[in-house]
């Protein structure tokens, strides 16, 4: 069955991408979509039915190269069937809200054909995912890492002539690839010092890694440290976290359904699953989680403040993007794995119904995507002003205090927010903030979309209209609403116009409604409840959970040494003690931790959060109803508040317009100088210095020995003859001299 | 008593005497033609020498394959010789040149 999950979007993927010309495309359109489903409801079952003992499936062998050995195989998991089932559900209703999205596009003429290609990328992007999200080794992981990397850039690219989204994919690669390097000398690392990349071997390891040392950039690191930042770098690029950020605003160049798959329930929360699915090692690198904690919450808060002022609606959900995804990384820095996915499951779904409702309101709306443009829809798209509202409520968080009971969003974020409280002050007070900042974007997003009145064509009324940054703004970076301000006198009846989606969009947006309502309430207990339930949900033995005051590393030895059934882990750890030279700190016969995610017997903050003072249990959401009040106070109640506020406090603004700078920063510390080192190899280097040379080679020095190679040539017969001789009677002495010695 | 020394004394006179016929001499080319064989012989007289001191009949074997080489290396050099002739009016070796670089 797993096999099944895994392929289906490939053959999909194939069959579409090389085989429309002879199906036809709708076919290839319904081909790919309905193995999707198939899959989504495969995943579904295994992941009801899933006992949390984890299997493994090997498909090939796959490398053998001395100790290096890798199988193609699918890990099967607790953390395995969660992601199956949020990237089969995301990408099947994506594939069908994009019969309707992409019916149309103005991209493209009249008889050009784009559907099949897109629906190709779609799915391959889903079997690349699927792949990270099952293997059982780093190199598979990779392998998938890798193939959403391409997807992704096929898909911000896929308007190949819009030159704005070939430089955003380009941007998204090159800075993918900052991560992606730290996270191959992760990889080597980890190869080097436990002589595997299977995972078992790997989170074997875990204890003797945090005794061992290991030189790095002139540096002694303990090794478990080193190898979770560089992990954690990796993951960071994936998932846009601070300082590898700047390609995810960037990407919303895409069609929308991608940006909703791609770039806000799937591919993004790779890293996330990275560091849930390395926490064997994790929980021995206590520095590297605190930087993972601190990168976090510092993410989470700044993007969401600069999310604040974007105008771009598919940028102010980004940047929301962005902002969950510290929220999760905090999770996971603090050591509550099972928080982190579980925010990432809610978010996934929260998400990807507001990116595809903002689909169908650009849709609506005739693909302007400035919201300053829009108000009063809420009249003309009643049922995307419905799934709009309902994605809000769930993504600021409400709910109704000190209970369970509220959105998908509340729950989750709430636990995130207590566990940061009981492990990092810092942490607390940035998400908490962020929490405030997220329902204030969040409402102005639906405020100025739905409500008021209908602004099209008029002189831009909210915050910013008139004064210069938006012309910088727009002119500099490479957004898709420039050219929406350039046609806004042609579609001043934008708003007459304004029609709701066809069936195939809406029918998605419930479907993920009701994952935001209800995921949040019917997973709390596994993911967030009572210990023992969430080790027991994740397949960890229950034992250690109870003798955790004891000291830290006995007890692991001791529950795994008691726990020798463990099906999949027995003969793999039986070798790895053995494979390991370079960690020969190995305490005894180490043995891999049982279940998806693990959690060292010291670990207590998911037990602590259960018991955190009233006040912060009720903080996030004092901080939502203030961002919510100050966001009715500026967007319905005094509509010049935000302009003489932005007016007022000017460099502020424009910092948070600008995105803090960090485009800027990143273009004058980098890409400048990265172009002059190009320009002066190119001119310099290969102008003057190989051209050069090679010119001066054929055009100078040769000729000049081929004139006289030819003055030798007298043509003369004795002469050779004399040559001859001449050869002769210096071989011989110099044969007799040399040779007769030897 | 003749050994196998004043064999190969022969033989080297006549291959350094034909050597120097190719070079020395900037007149004819038949000389040139006629130097060659004389070379070709002092190998011949090379090979039986040794042939018959070490009692082995390849070499002598292997002399009658030089001879017909040198015969049809001659036939076909004078035949060069005899068109070179028509073509160019002269067979002096001070004008074959025309290989010069």
């Amino acid at each position: 069955m797993p096999t099944i999950i895994l392929f289906a979007p490939l053959v999909g993927a194939l069959v579409c991408g090389f085989g429309w010309r002879v199906i036809g495309e709708t076919a290839g359109q319904v081909l790919t979509t309905a193995l999707l489903f198939l899959a989504a409801v495969l995943s579904w079952v295994i992941f009801l039915g899933h006992d949390g003992v984890t299997e493994q499936v090997v498909l090939m062998r796959w490398i053998e190269s001395g100790t290096l050995s890798a199988e193609w195989a699918i890990r099967l998991d607790r953390l395995t069937a969660i992601m199956l089932v949020v990237i089969t559900t995301v990408s099947a209703l994506v594939h069908l809200y994009s019969f309707g999205y992409m019916a149309h596009d103005d991209n493209w003429s009249g008889g050009e054909r784009y559907r099949a290609r897109f629906f190709a990328y779609l799915s391959f992007f889903t079997f690349a995912m699927l792949m990270l999200v099952t293997a059982d080794n780093l190199l598979q992981m990779f392998f998938g890492w890798e193939g959403v990397g391409v997807a992704s850039y096929l898909l911000i690219g896929f308007y190949y002539r819009k030159a704005s989204a070939n430089r955003a994919a380009i941007k998204a690669f090159v800075v993918n690839r900052v991560g992606d390097f730290a996270f191959l000398l992760g990889i080597f690392a980890l190869f080097y010092l436990t002589d595997s990349i299977r995972f078992d071997d790997i989170f074997a390891a875990g204890p003797a890694l945090a005794e061992t040392e290991i030189r790095f950039l002139w540096t002694d690191w303990n090794a478990a440290n080193l190898i979770a930042v560089l992990l954690f770098v990796g993951a960071a690029g994936k998932s846009a976290q601070l300082f590898l950020h700047t390609w995810l605003p960037d990407a919303m160049e895409g069609p929308t359904p991608v940006s909703a798959l791609i770039h806000a329930a799937t591919m993004v929360t790779a890293g996330v699953f990275l560091v849930v699915r390395m926490s064997p090692i994790m929980e021995y690198a206590p520095e590297a989680m605190a930087f993972v904690t601190v990168i976090g919450a510092t993410t989470a808060f700044f993007a969401a403040t600069v999310g604040l002022v974007q105008n771009d609606i598919k940028r102010v959900i980004a940047y929301s993007t962005c902002s969950q995804l510290g929220y999760m990384f905090v999770a996971a820095g603090v050591g509550v794995y099972s928080v982190a996915m579980f925010h990432l499951f809610t978010h996934a779904f929260i998400k990807a119904m507001l990116f595809l409702g903002a689909g169908s309101v650009i849709h609506a709306m005739h693909h302007e995507q400035d919201m300053r443009n829009y108000g009063g829809l809420r009249r003309k798209i009643p049922l995307t002003f419905w799934a709009m509202l309902i994605g809000t409520l769930a993504i600021t968080g409400v709910g109704i205090p000190l209970t369970e009971i509220g959105f998908a969003g509340f729950l989750s974020k709430d636990a995130i927010i207590e566990s940061a409280y009981v492990a990092n002050g810092y942490a607390f007070w940035m998400l908490v903030i962020a929490a405030g900042l997220t329902s204030f974007y969040s409402w102005r997003l639906m405020f100025m979309t739905f409500f008021g009145q209908p602004r099209t064509g008029a002189p831009h009324v909210t915050e910013g209209a008139s004064h210069g940054p938006r012309g910088t703004d727009t002119g500099r970076d490479p957004e898709g609403h420039a050219h929406g301000h350039g046609a806004t006198g042609g579609h001043g009846s934008a708003h007459d116009h304004a029609h709701e989606s066809p069936k195939t969009m809406l029918i998605p947006l419930g479907v993920l409604s009701l994952g935001a309502v209800f995921s949040g309430m019917v997973w709390y207990d596994v993911f967030f409840g009572e210990t023992e339930r969430v080790r027991e949900w994740f397949g960890m033995p229950v034992e250690v959970a109870e003798g955790y005051g004891a000291a830290g590393g006995a007890a692991v030895e001791g529950a795994a040494a008691e726990a020798p059934s463990a099906p999949a882990e027995a003969p793999a750890a039986d070798g790895a003690a053995g494979t390991a030279p370079p960690a020969a700190a190995a305490p005894a016969p180490a043995e891999a931790p049982q279940g998806a995610i693990f959690m060292r017997p010291g670990n207590r903050v998911l037990d602590e959060a259960h018991y955190v003072p009233a006040w912060v249990r009720l903080s996030p959401f004092v901080a939502m109803v203030l961002g919510f009040l100050l966001a009715f106070q500026f967007y319905i109640r005094r509509p010049d508040l935000p302009r003489r506020l932005a007016a007022q406090h000017r460099p502020l603004y424009l910092f948070l317009l600008n995105r803090w700078y960090f485009d800027e920063l990143y273009d004058a510390v980098l890409v400048r100088p990265a172009r002059r080192l190009g320009a002066f190899l190119w001119r310099r280097g290969d102008g003057d210095v190989i051209d050069g040379g090679l010119n001066g080679l054929a055009l100078g020095v040769i000729p000049f020995f081929t004139r006289l190679a030819g003055r030798l040539q007298s043509g003369y017969i004795f002469t050779y003859a004399f040559a001859i001789v001449l050869g002769i009677g210096a071989l011989l002495t110099w044969m007799t001299l040399a040779g007769g010695i030897r | 008593m003749v050994g196998l020394e004043h064999y190969l004394t022969v033989a080297g006179a006549l291959f350094v005497i034909g050597i120097f016929g190719i070079f020395l001499n900037r007149k004819n080319v038949i000389v040139i033609l006629m130097s060659i064989e004389l070379m070709l012989l002092a190998v011949n007289i090379n090979l039986v020498a040794f042939s018959s001191f070490l009692g082995d009949l390849v070499g002598q074997v292997f002399t009658m394959f030089v001879l017909t080489v040198a015969a049809a290396e001659a036939a076909i050099g004078l035949a060069i010789l005899v068109s070179f002739f028509r073509t160019r009016g002269t067979i002096d070796v001070e004008d074959v040149n025309v290989m010069k670089g």
